[in-house]
């Protein structure tokens, strides 16, 4: 790693001030505690993940939602990070219900089509990354016994509402790569914010680290791209297309945080016979949360997974008490695997 | 959520189906999402090629990511 050396030593010299970076994206939290770099990292540099897990940011009451579907005797497809997310009343991994994972929504299609008999349901999670894929194979006309529970968000919004929160005290983000491998980096120049897109090689992300400390020593704020080799400016303007062609934003409520405007992604009224929610009329309640789980504020990026009293004692990924230890992409769930020696 | 792995196209089929070559595996992904040809390197996500990579890019991160993947897996 003699490009990171290098790259870690540049850091060291430049970071002069506490610096909180956050990124927002599990598969750059797994990176991160698989190399261990918050410990090799300056003292006054932290880094804090935000509401990057798709998983960890379905609020319970589409948990609910997805087990009333088990209810109706639907069967249900998703993947397998979802199965144990705990609902009021159990996950649909204890569903006793027809839950099958599969890798992708076009699987699920397929099931629809070989089972015309059952109703199919895609309990459709993800961010930018994802949702093009739910938009293709709507496009493509599965049979009428199909449909999605869309749970897809949206990651610029979440970002305006927590610059405009404050409570983090962010200095910068680091931009998920494959959301913007997708997207793009353009909506995010609206931010007035040291961002820097990055990759998930070790080197990737201390690149991006420099990149972001040395925007804050400039007093600068723009969008600068760590990863060139797989983000553009203008992303995937097919898959983009398709996107908006299937769903459209609106307000929605993320877990631990409130409502977010045009947060959410919902099928367009064309598409309706393949949304769920209409099909079923099922009703997405808000659901408070009363266990001593922080998840919500670990997402919001103003807590650690450490600092809960449930971490890796009541709380593990076998009996987990909150997404994020469900998650391969949830931050207890990481941290319980790799940062156990990091205080 | 977001992983994605590079992989190589080795052959295109009829509606929109690429079978891929992620180093290991080989593998159908659906092509919606890209314009393509055989030879190319994409970035495959939930069984979707997502974007277009060049090779050189393809073979460089391929391995990186590999290794991510299976930590996620464990």
């Amino acid at each position: 790693m003699a490009v990171g050396k290098e790259i870690l030593d540049t850091l060291h010299a430049l970071v002069d001030r506490d610096i909180t970076l956050m990124h927002i994206c599990g598969t750059h939290e797994a990176a991160i505690a698989r190399a261990g770099l918050r410990s090799v990292l300056p003292e006054r540099l932290k880094i804090v993940m935000g509401p990057g897990c798709p998983v960890c940011i379905t609020p319970q009451g589409e948990i609910d939602a997805a087990l009333d579907l088990v209810e109706r005797d639907c069967t249900i497809a998703t993947y397998g990070d979802l199965l144990r997310v705990p609902g009021t009343k159990g996950s649909l991994e204890s569903s006793g219900g027809d839950v099958r994972v599969v890798q992708g929504i076009h699987k699920a299609a397929e099931i629809a089509r070989r089972e015309p008999d059952r109703e199919v349901v895609f309990i459709s999670v993800g961010f930018e990354t994802t949702a093009p894929t739910v938009a293709a194979t709507i496009l493509s006309r599965p049979p009428e016994n199909f449909s999605i529970l869309s749970c897809h968000r949206l990651v610029p919004p979440a970002m305006a509402w927590l610059l405009g929160q404050g409570e983090a005290s962010l200095d910068g983000f680091l931009l998920p790569g494959h959301v913007c491998a997708v997207m793009g980096y353009e909506e995010y120049e609206r931010f007035p914010v040291p961002q820097v897109v990055a990759g998930f090689e070790p080197e990737d992300i201390l690149l991006g680290l420099l990149m972001a400390v040395q925007q804050v020593r400039e007093g600068a704020h723009r969008v600068e791209n760590a990863y060139p080799r797989v983000v553009t400016r203008e992303g995937n303007v097919k898959a983009k297309r398709l996107m908006y062609e299937v769903f459209e934003p609106y307000d929605v409520e993320w877990r631990g945080f409130p409502v977010i405007p045009a947060s959410g992604l919902r099928l367009k009224p064309e598409f309706e016979g393949y949304d769920a929610q209409k099909k079923y009329d099922i009703e997405i309640r808000h659901v408070d949360k009363h266990s001593a789980c922080i998840c919500d504020k670990v997402l919001r990026g103003i807590a650690r997974p450490s600092d809960c009293k449930l971490f890796g004692k009541v709380c593990t990924p076998r009996t987990p008490v909150g997404p994020c230890m469900v998650s391969h992409e949830g931050a207890c769930k990481i941290w319980h695997l790799y940062e156990s020696r990091r205080a | 959520m977001c992983i994605a792995m590079p992989a190589e196209v080795l052959e295109i089929k009829e509606g929109n189906i690429g079978v891929v070559d992620f180093g290991d595996l080989q593998q159908e992904v659906r092509l919606d999402l890209v314009d393509v040809k055989v030879g190319e390197f994409v970035l495959v996500h939930v069984g979707f090629a997502i974007q277009r990579l060049s090779r050189e890019e393809g073979l460089e991160t391929r391995e990186v990511f590999r290794q991510v993947y299976a930590a996620m897996e464990e």
